[in-house]
């Protein structure tokens, strides 16, 4: 029977199909009350918005995963010796990446030790101590410092502190700590500049703003009360800093501490340029060139024809990565313990 | 922590037929010159603090300023001993990189961020934040080494433009997540409940509502992972690789501003040398200046 569709029929058609809405004669329906279309729009939002969100757990799973397929070849033929063996020769096929590691663990060590002090005590002063007028500049200022790209960091240390470090520091160094039994170890041989230590001096300058940023926030939440019963109680400035204040944030200013030691361990142009980048042996020394793990790879992909030669690589930055996140997730951790629960309170953009 | 320390100087600091009110006057001398002490010592951890970042930037203008001149933004970087020559390409190649990075990242970091604040509750949004801050928290080493694998070895097969732009928006989405979340958070709920009380659909009440308030800070995040994007070297040497030339083509090794100041930097040449000031200052005056203007827009807010 050729009769024209019913008023209902037609909805329900539509319904099942999308509308045409250049067709005036076909108008959209709302159907059960006008909720399909809103229905709709929210649908699509909301399910891009999470394709979205899905993406960064994407790239990341897919980063991993490229990573150990790409250095199966080299895990597979070097196993374990490849981060306990110093031979790292591409004619003879042979890949350790142990002075990589070596130089990565040392340079982010004398980082940390640098840095770690100037950043806690600069975080004090703006906390603690700065008039209201100069603690926004030099939260400002060492903010600055962290938004310096590291390759002008390179391009400092190379031309200017590395001549330093080679004729003065290194040399005085050499004379105090020298003689001296244990510690002496680490200032053995020629001061050439371009070395470990040159590579930990710069990498402590990059992760300054990082700690200090963080240390500030976990200092300032720490509640009044703890500063003032100590004050009540007859205690000095720094006391009341020393034994109520800094162990309520201890663990968010090691938190922050291991966030800074996290940007040193990955941190590639600032040392490429001044580390040396030479694969001798390992010394005890600091003054020895040497490469870090970052390094290792900037300067050497280029070079990587062999599919081994790649797969060592590759390999070599998947151990970064794995040390990386590793790192990562426990100053997290320990920084959000004292965040107050929400991330998003410190951290900043630094981080 | 020992207990004397803080023992109100009444008590203990008398023991029967012990010392003087002299002792205890000389030990609270002590305390107060350890915390003058300490006040100097974390003092000076500022100033340090401080003084290397005008050292430095001190010391890249003073380089730089000699090699600023108009034929260094526009012409291409010559063979050594040619006089003249410039980093227009890399100027033009870094514009070029950070514009297809963002049109990559934005829509991402954008769409991430609507959702961590608007919907995100539960596992996946927990799994989506803490891979975030991972991915944030990445060495941009390995993200270049990871699109180096991917796109210069497997897919393209050689060094690219576009693979360098997929590496800056890897590097560029957390950033832009994290603020545009903490930036949406700060949209007063009210605002989101009147226009839902009109009979406004979610869609419509983020895009036309929530949005537009949270426009400075969403600019923001924005630019701060532009400038972070822009000072990216190891990524960007293990995916475009650079180019002496003027290359629009993004199938082909790009230029771009930080690698032009590593090769500069790493040649034996004065001149060299003087014209990696002179980009370096360039580039630091444009983060300089990105940064001084995000800090203006979102002073007083909790950046995250």
């Amino acid at each position: 029977m050729a009769s024209p569709p019913s008023r209902t029929s037609s909805a329900q058609t539509a319904r099942s199909a999308p509308y045409n809405h250049d067709n005036p004669s076909d108008p959209p329906d709302f159907g059960t009350g006008g909720t399909v279309s809103l229905r709709w729009g929210d649908f699509l939002f909301q399910t891009s918005s999470v394709a979205a969100a899905a993406s960064i757990l994407v790239v990341l799973a897919a980063l991993f995963v490229l990573l150990v397929v790409d250095s199966r070849e080299s895990l597979v033929r070097y196993g374990i010796a490849f981060a306990t063996s110093s031979v790292w020769d591409n004619v003879k096929e042979q890949f350790g990446a142990l002075p990589y590691i070596y130089g990565t663990l040392v340079t982010s060590a004398v980082a940390l030790v640098l840095a770690g002090p100037i950043a806690v005590g600069a975080a004090l002063y703006v906390a603690e101590y700065a008039p209201a007028w100069i603690r926004t500049p030099v939260s400002f200022t060492i903010e600055l410092l962290a938004a310096i790209p590291s390759i002008i960091y390179g391009l400092w240390g190379f031309f200017v502190l590395t001549p330093v470090m080679r004729t003065t520091v290194e040399p005085a160094l050499q004379r105090i700590f020298g003689p001296i039994p244990v510690v002496g170890i680490l200032f053995q041989g020629a001061p050439i500049g371009k070395d470990l230590l040159t590579g930990g001096v710069i990498l402590a300058i990059m992760i300054v703003p990082t700690i200090m940023a963080i240390s500030r926030e976990v200092i300032l939440a720490v509640p009044p009360a703890q500063r003032e019963g100590m004050l009540a109680l007859g205690a000095t400035r720094w006391e009341s800093l020393r034994h109520a204040v800094l162990p309520y944030a201890r663990a968010g200013i090691a938190g922050a501490a291991i966030l800074g030691l996290a940007r040193a361990l990955g941190e590639t142009m600032a040392v490429t340029m001044v580390i040396g980048n030479s694969s001798r042996a390992i010394t005890g020394s600091l003054f020895t060139p040497g490469y870090t793990m970052a390094s290792a790879i900037a300067n050497q992909f280029t070079e990587a024809d062999t599919a081994i030669y790649f797969s060592a690589i590759v390999e070599v930055a998947l151990v970064l990565l794995l040390v990386s996140i590793a790192v990562n997730i426990v100053a997290r951790l320990l920084v959000w313990q004292i965040g107050r629960g929400d991330p998003a309170a410190l951290g900043g953009v630094l981080v | 922590m020992s207990s004397d320390t803080y023992a109100p100087p009444l008590a203990p600091a008398y023991p029967p037929g012990g010392r003087s009110i002299f002792e205890a006057d000389a030990r609270y001398q002590v305390r107060r010159g350890v915390a003058r002490l300490m006040a100097v010592l974390v003092g000076l951890a500022a100033l340090g603090a401080v003084a290397v970042l005008w050292i430095i930037l001190g010391y890249v203008i003073w380089r730089g300023l000699p090699a600023i001149n108009w034929p260094f933004f526009t012409q291409r970087p010559l063979p050594y001993g040619e006089p003249g020559g410039g980093v227009g390409p890399a100027i033009a190649g870094s514009l070029v990189l950070l514009g297809v990075a963002s049109t990559i990242g934005v829509p991402i970091g954008l769409g991430a961020g609507i959702y961590l604040s608007e919907f995100g509750r539960g596992r996946f949004a927990d799994a989506v934040r803490f891979c975030g801050d991972l991915v944030a928290g990445l060495p941009s080493i390995v993200v270049g080494v990871f699109i180096w694998a991917l796109l210069v070895r497997h897919v393209i097969g050689h060094f690219s433009g576009l693979a360098g732009a997929a590496a800056l928006a890897i590097i560029m989405v957390p950033i832009i997540v994290r603020t545009v979340e903490a930036m949406l958070r700060l949209v007063p709920h009210t605002l989101r409940e009147a226009a839902l009380a009109l009979g406004v659909p979610q869609w419509r009440v983020v895009l036309s509502v929530v949005l537009p308030s949270a426009r400075a800070g969403i600019i923001t995040g924005v630019v701060l992972a532009l400038a972070r994007a822009g000072g990216e070297t190891a990524p960007l040497l293990l995916t475009t690789l650079g180019n002496m030339f003027f290359n629009w083509n993004l199938s082909q090794p790009t230029a771009a501003l930080p690698i032009q100041i590593y090769n500069y930097a790493v040649a034996p040449y004065d001149d060299w040398h003087t014209k990696a000031w002179g980009a370096s200052l360039v580039l630091i005056a444009v983060i300089g200046i990105l940064s001084v203007l995000t800090r203006l827009a979102t002073r007083g807010k909790k950046l995250a």
